[in-house]
């Protein structure tokens, strides 16, 4: 890993990379696709180094599984992708939520459906990253803007992936992957790191799936000594198949309660120039920041607007939606792709704003003019 | 206390709650059995062990043994082996998985794994059919067969497993039947000493899917089929093609050897660290 206090100048896709790795990724299963490769290319690179592993898999379902035993041996993994690898994945990305084993998901998107277009930025897996793999399940879903938010926000999938034992998807853009800045890695002394909690108790008193007030039961590593099963099918607390339903009930529960109880740990968002904004643009990736040049340059004109960024696309920052919502008049939610996160500000807004959507799937960015022509027009 | 009693209690889970899911007389408790005996006798620890299976009847086999346990996705057994494998070669790692789970949806998975020639145990339970989903043909399904989505007989050629390995670059492959359980225990037996990809193909019955639709008669007469069809390699060798028609080859196919993946990216380590 690089250290120092030097400033590098590196791509998304590199700071991600740096950033896994700094959270104490120390394995990674891929397949190459544009515009996530130069992910898995950095990673063999590095893997080998800092004495993890790199797996070039035959296939984006391969991976997904790789990357689920890699981590039930206790060793932190990733695997990166974009739409197509993606949708490969859905499967064992559900298999992973239900056994609860932390990983983390890179999806750069890319415009689609299909083979779409490969080589520019779309959002159009907005929903698929919240619901794409079947079945009632919670997911996190994070997505940064910058090339530096690429390497904390990788840190903190890893991190929330290992506190609450949930597959993290990492979600960005063509444009946030491959675009190149400035960043200083920082100290890694100075970064928080999580690791998952591993059980305390004798091998004989593990229950490897005994809820807790957190509701995240201790994970053990194969090898330990805990011997345990660990199976895609609805599992009783010892992980063993059950289809009784006040068994089921309380273990889908469980899933669902344990990321609920940390919805304020897990949700962050950035507000810029929100104290007195009277419309509001809700973004996120890359068009945020053509939201918050739009922003600056409707100030200019005297127009107060602001920019909320959810960081955390899922579970969906309801509370902070709302607050933003009764605070204005009126919102615009921009997006590369007919309109998915907007979707959900529509779903809880009560009659509180207007609000209105900013469409753009000619594999185009959304440029700050766009925006502020939207902003006049609404204001 | 007699051999049996005491592998029953050193291996059998006692907090799973038996009975199992099969049918009376299939032939994967007899699989069960052959790799518990082969497992005692390699002297591995019970936590070194990690049995990964995929979806099917077969599937189910991990949950009743006090292993490391991992009942993955249909057809993707060996993607998850090769992770565990990989992020912990300490272990030692057991695949067991179904003809349709290992040839049909997991089939690219599976050559691939052999190419790799990452040190993973793979048994297959080739029972020729579907059997978890009721009697759907499969890709070892022989031609002119009958299933419940063949019912006018099946008009596909099945895939030869062990040929099939061979090919693909397994270090080691054996086939046998679970009526021949006594070579079945030392085949695997010696599968899981092998360094590399190893593959046991195990010839068994579902009488219930298979047999049923085929008129092959119950569980013992399926077993006869076995006992009076299978022809040792060497035996095997002599005879002509239309000879050896409809027979089964047991024994080992091949026991070679080539890099193994782990020890190689050791050599990926040093390199990348400028130390080699
Ligand atoms: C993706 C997916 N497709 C289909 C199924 C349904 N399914 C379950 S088991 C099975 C076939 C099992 O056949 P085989 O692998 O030969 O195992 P056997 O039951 O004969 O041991 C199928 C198709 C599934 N579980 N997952
Ligand atoms: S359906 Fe066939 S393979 Fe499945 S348990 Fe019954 S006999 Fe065995
Ligand atoms: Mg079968």
């Amino acid at each position: 890993m690089s250290k120092g206090k030097q400033p590098l100048l590196l791509q998304g896709n590199e700071a991600i990379v740096e950033g896994a790795i700094a959270a104490g990724c120390r394995f990674f299963a891929g397949y190459p696709i544009t515009p996530a490769t130069e992910i898995a290319e950095g990673m063999s690179v590095k893997m080998p180094i800092v004495d993890g592993t790199f797996v070039q898999m035959e296939d984006e379902i391969g991976s997904m599984g790789a990357i689920i035993g890699a981590s039930l041996t206790g060793v932190k993994a990733m695997t990166a992708t974009s739409g197509p690898g993606f949708s490969l994945m859905q499967e064992n990305l559900g298999f992973a939520c239900i056994t609860e084993v932390p990983c983390v998901v890179v999806n750069v998107m890319r415009g689609g459906p299909s083979t779409g277009l490969p080589t520019n930025p779309a959002q159009g897996d907005i929903m698929q990253s919240r619901w794409g793999t079947h079945g009632d399940h919670p997911i996190i879903v994070l997505c940064p803007h910058s090339v530096e938010e690429c390497f904390y926000v990788t840190i903190k999938a890893f991190n929330l992936s290992e506190r609450y034992r949930v597959p993290v998807i990492l979600t960005t853009d063509e444009v946030t992957a491959h675009m190149r800045e400035k960043i200083t890695l920082p100290d890694p002394e100075t970064l928080e790191i999580i690791d998952r909690v591993r059980p305390n108790v004798p091998p004989d008193w593990y229950i490897p799936y005994e809820d807790n007030s957190i509701g995240v039961p201790p994970m053990s590593a194969f090898g330990d000594g805990y011997r345990y099963h660990v199976t895609g099918l609805v599992h009783d607390v010892r992980g063993f198949p059950t289809s009784r339903p006040d068994e089921v009930d309380a273990f889908i529960r469980r899933l669902h309660r344990k990321i609920d109880k940390g919805l304020s740990y897990i949700q962050e968002g950035e507000y810029f120039l929100m104290d007195d904004a009277e419309v509001a643009v809700i973004a996120y990736s890359s068009v945020a920041r053509s939201a918050k040049q739009a922003a600056l340059l409707a100030r200019e004109k005297g127009l107060k607007v602001g920019v909320f960024r959810p960081i955390t696309l899922w579970p969906f920052m309801r509370q902070a939606v709302e607050d933003i919502l009764k605070n204005v008049r009126a919102v615009i939610v921009p997006e590369m792709n007919m309109g998915q996160y907007s979707r959900e500000v529509k779903r809880v807004d009560q009659g509180y704003a207007r609000i209105v959507t900013l469409n753009r799937v000619d594999g185009q960015v959304i440029t700050p003019d766009d925006i502020l022509r939207k902003l006049k027009e609404v204001y | 206390m007699p051999e049996y009693t005491r592998l029953i209690h050193n291996y059998l889970r006692h907090d799973k709650k038996f009975p199992h899911v099969w049918c009376p007389g299939c032939g994967n408790g007899i699989l069960l059995g052959s790799l518990i005996r082969a497992i005692d006798k390699t002297k591995f620890s019970k936590d070194e062990i990690v049995l990964v299976s995929g979806i099917g009847c077969s599937g189910r086999l991990p949950v009743y043994v006090d292993f490391n346990t991992l009942h993955t996705t249909h057809g993707r057994a060996l993607t998850y082996a090769t992770g565990v494998k990989l992020a912990n070669p300490s272990l030692n790692v057991i695949a067991i998985m179904g003809d349709g789970d290992s040839m049909a949806i997991g089939g690219n998975h599976f050559i691939h794994a052999a190419r790799r020639n990452i040190d993973i145990t793979a048994i297959i339970l080739n029972n020729s059919i579907y059997g978890m989903t009721g009697g759907q043909y499969s890709p070892t399904t022989p031609y002119g067969m009958r299933a419940s989505t063949a019912v006018y007989n099946s008009i596909e050629q099945a895939f030869k497993i062990s040929e099939l390995a061979v090919t693909a670059g397994a270090v080691f492959v054996g086939r046998q039947t679970v009526y021949n359980a006594k070579l079945l225990d030392t085949l695997i037996e010696r599968a899981i000493l092998k360094k590399g990809f190893s593959v046991v193909e195990v010839i068994t019955h579902c009488h219930t899917q298979y047999g049923r639709q085929n008129k092959l008669g119950s569980a013992v007469d399926m077993l006869k089929w076995q006992r009076d069809n299978a022809v040792p390699v060497d035996k095997a060798a002599k005879m002509s093609p239309e000879e050896l028609e409809g027979k089964i080859i047991t024994g080992v196919l091949v026991d070679k050897d080539l890099p193994v993946y782990e020890e190689e990216y050791e050599k990926v380590r040093a390199r990348a660290k400028g130390l080699a």
